[in-house]
């Protein structure tokens, strides 16, 4: 099955060239792009069982061997990953189709549109597949220049400044990213993750410190984690719904997914775990403090973004299999909940003409339906059981608890109080955009809302549009994808706490890479089973 | 590992250069800056790997031991792609900051400067027709909050303040400007 591993990045790539010599023909591009991405879910899916099944696949590209060539390895994470944001993707496409046919084309050139769109999702998906450090940043960047060109659609003003900010973040992030891989091969001698893996312990404690702190801070930057969070909530809100929804969803997760390769196979012995608890602390409380303050409801969605994002901080953290078992739950969740909270709020702000919570009123006689398509994910992410954000929550909670450390229960305190705050915040927007009357809108007093923070230079009321079916049935797809996160979160839990197993003690992706002694193997192989202690990784962290 | 003393003096000063030149507020300014910090971690991969030797090229006649390391080359190669597609993306950027406002400056974040207004009066904004990118320019705040900006801040910024409008200035300058430059 080795051969459906680079379909995955070949797949989008094609597709949007093709979307791109469409250019003209808008419904073809658009068919043509909603097939692309329907291929790669269903590949990502095949690959998920696949993995599951019969262990993780690891493909050297070209058949050049493992630490001289591009390396793509595919393990239960990676294929989770993957499925979770091709199906994401799809879903957000859906809504953007509808969106771009209900609208027109002034604000969002289509043909500029689509194959972006297919860009960026070849840059998420070659991130997640990338088996060396250079593969992934070449993933960032290819992800990172479609965000750049999806930020600024349409040119406005706004958008230019919003863009300007976050695209000078991002670059200074790359080029730490960039210079830490530089150091990396010059301690190292090598790029290639498991590789690096391998030879870690080779180097000075000091040397190994540096490179962790400097990888951790590119990639903190991505993932928007708490003093490198700011530009985050100052610049997503601009962008369009659809692309607020796919960013919000999937660009931080690739940061985490790549703190969390950092913190699971190349520094296993961390030294960091404390601090990344307090990071995560603060993440969770700054974060969700800002959106209590918010009147715009996607700039109250961008923080419970930043905040939520503490959480998976604290589960890497812990250092624990349990811990990160948690933590994957919890991002394939918040990459559902989050995208679905974000469509909601693009149909909320058409529907209703405007995001501000202080102006909307009556919608949920005007619009029930979109009234539970917000009000669903809200719970879910605010917690409330039986939804996902519950179990992926108490998980969470739970594998803190075992450790049985002190500042590990202020963090579970802490991320109690987020998640009450979440609920607060969210129910606070439902309450006032959906169930307060059209009549009390002018002139509405109430302590809840004396001290928010309407976002300056945004109009009273838009023009008001109706929805098209596919935006409804698109956010309603998500819904539903995250009532199956739901419903079937045994098995989906148990697959995480599989790919956190293996994920953890960098053996398992190391004998995958190498699956015979260092570099001498076939070019491409799947290691079916788990090999027994003492294989080539031991001899290889000898010093 | 012995090193060359220059490729280190360059590589620092350039970082310092491009350090310094990214927090100015000229996007253009920071667009110089962004590719002195590319170039310089591009020198930095360089620097990292290792001893010079013979090119890479496995014709029988040098022994692979004297080659230099080829891969670095590679990754500095990619490096230099990348950095020029973005620093082109930048430019169309500015073009475009510069048409619409007529400054290639970093704006500010309306939402800091509305923080810092608090208490003082609300400025006369004038609104243009842009869809949602325009601003009420009320405040709901009052004088309740201190300013946090001092008021020479606010005013030194004011000229490239997003919701200054470009609509309110005539198109023409630009070609206006060039003809006369």
């Amino acid at each position: 099955m080795s051969f459906l591993v680079p379909l995955v990045v070949l797949v989008p790539l094609l597709g949007s060239a093709a979307a791109l010599i469409t250019g003209r023909r808008p419904r073809l591009q658009s068919i043509l792009s909603i097939v692309a991405l329907g291929v790669v879910v269903v590949i990502s899916l095949v690959l998920l069982v696949v993995v599951d099944t019969q262990g993780a696949i690891a493909v050297q590209v070209g058949g050049w061997e493992a630490p001289y060539g591009i390396t793509l390895v595919v393990d239960r994470l990676a294929a989770l990953m993957l499925s979770i944001s091709s199906i994401v993707l799809l879903a957000v496409f859906v809504f953007s189709v509808g969106q771009g046919q209900a609208d027109g084309d002034g604000e969002a050139p289509v043909s500029i549109y689509n194959p972006t769109y297919l860009i960026l999702a070849t840059g998420v998906f070659n991130a997640f597949i990338a088996g060396d450090l250079f593969n992934l940043y070449v993933g960032f960047e290819i992800l990172l220049v479609a965000s750049y060109v999806l930020i600024t659609l349409g040119g406005t003003e706004q958008r230019i400044r919003a863009g300007v900010v976050y695209i000078v973040v991002s670059l200074v992030s790359s080029v730490l990213f960039l210079a830490s891989i530089g150091m990396i091969y010059g301690a190292l001698g090598t790029v290639n993750i498991a590789d690096i893996a391998q030879r870690m312990d080779t180097i000075p404690a000091d040397v190994q410190t540096i490179i962790h702190v400097m990888l951790l801070t590119a990639f903190g930057i991505k993932a928007a984690i708490f003093p490198l969070s700011f530009w985050l909530p100052d610049s997503y809100p601009t962008a369009p719904a659809p692309v607020t929804a796919v960013f919000a969803g999937l660009l931080t997760k690739v940061g985490v997914y790549a703190i969390i390769r950092t913190e699971t196979v190349l520094f296993v012995e961390s030294n960091v775990n404390v601090y990344l608890l307090i990071i995560a602390l603060l993440t969770m409380v700054v974060g969700i403090l800002g959106a209590v303050a918010q009147a715009d409801i996607k700039r109250l969605l961008s923080f419970t973004l930043v905040s939520h994002i503490g959480y998976m901080i604290f589960g890497i953290a812990l250092g624990t299999v349990e811990g990160l078992a948690a933590t994957i739950y919890y991002v394939v969740h918040h990459i559902t909940v989050q995208t679905t909270l974000f469509l909601g709020a693009g149909l909320i702000e058409r529907r209703g003409g405007t995001a501000s919570i202080t102006r909307l009123g009556g919608l949920l006689k005007a619009a029930p339906i979109i009234a539970v398509l917000f009000f669903i994910p809200a719970l879910n992410l605010g917690g409330i059981p039986p939804f996902s954000g519950f179990i992926g929550k108490v998980a969470l909670f739970e594998a803190g608890a075992r450790l049985d450390d002190p500042l590990v229960y202020v963090l579970i305190g802490a991320g109690a109080l987020t998640s009450l705050l979440t609920l607060y915040a969210l129910m606070r927007a439902w309450n006032l955009a959906f169930w307060r009357p059209k009549a009390d809108v002018e002139d509405h007093e109430s302590p809840f809302t004396e001290h928010l923070e309407e976002a300056p230079h945004r109009v009273a009321v838009q023009q008001k549009r109706t929805n098209p079916r596919t935006m409804v049935g698109a956010t309603a797809g998500m819904v539903l994808v995250s009532l199956v996160l739901t419903f079937a979160a045994g098995p989906l839990y148990g697959v995480a706490e599989r790919a956190a197993g293996r994920v953890y003690g960098s053996n398992e992706y190391v004998q995958l890479v190498f699956p015979s002694g260092e570099g001498e193997t076939q070019t491409e192989t799947s290691s079916p089973a788990p090999t027994p202690a003492g294989g080539p990784a031991d001899e290889g962290s000898a010093p | 590992m012995s090193v060359s003393l220059v490729l280190i003096v360059v590589m620092a000063a350039l970082y310092a250069c491009g350090v310094f030149l990214l927090l100015e507020r000229s996007m253009t300014r920071v667009l110089l800056g962004f590719l002195l910090v590319g170039n310089a971690t591009n020198i930095l991969i360089l620097i990292m790997s290792g001893r010079r030797g013979a090119a890479p090229i496995v014709d029988g006649q040098a022994p692979p031991v004297d080659f230099a390391d080829p891969l670095p080359q590679a990754f500095v190669l990619t490096a230099i792609v990348i950095t020029f597609g973005i620093s082109a993306f930048m430019l169309a950027l500015i073009y475009r900051s510069w048409r619409l406002a007529q400054a290639d400056t970093v704006a500010d974040d309306v939402e800091d400067l509305e923080i810092g207004r608090r208490g003082v009066p609300a400025e006369e904004e004038d609104s243009q027709g842009d869809g949602d990118d325009e601003s009420g320019g009320e405040s709901e705040f009052g004088d309740r909050a201190e300013a946090a900006v001092p008021a020479d801040a606010t005013h030194r910024v004011a000229p490239d303040d997003p919701g200054a409008p470009a609509s309110a200035r005539p198109r023409s300058t630009p070609t206006d400007e060039s003809e006369n430059a």
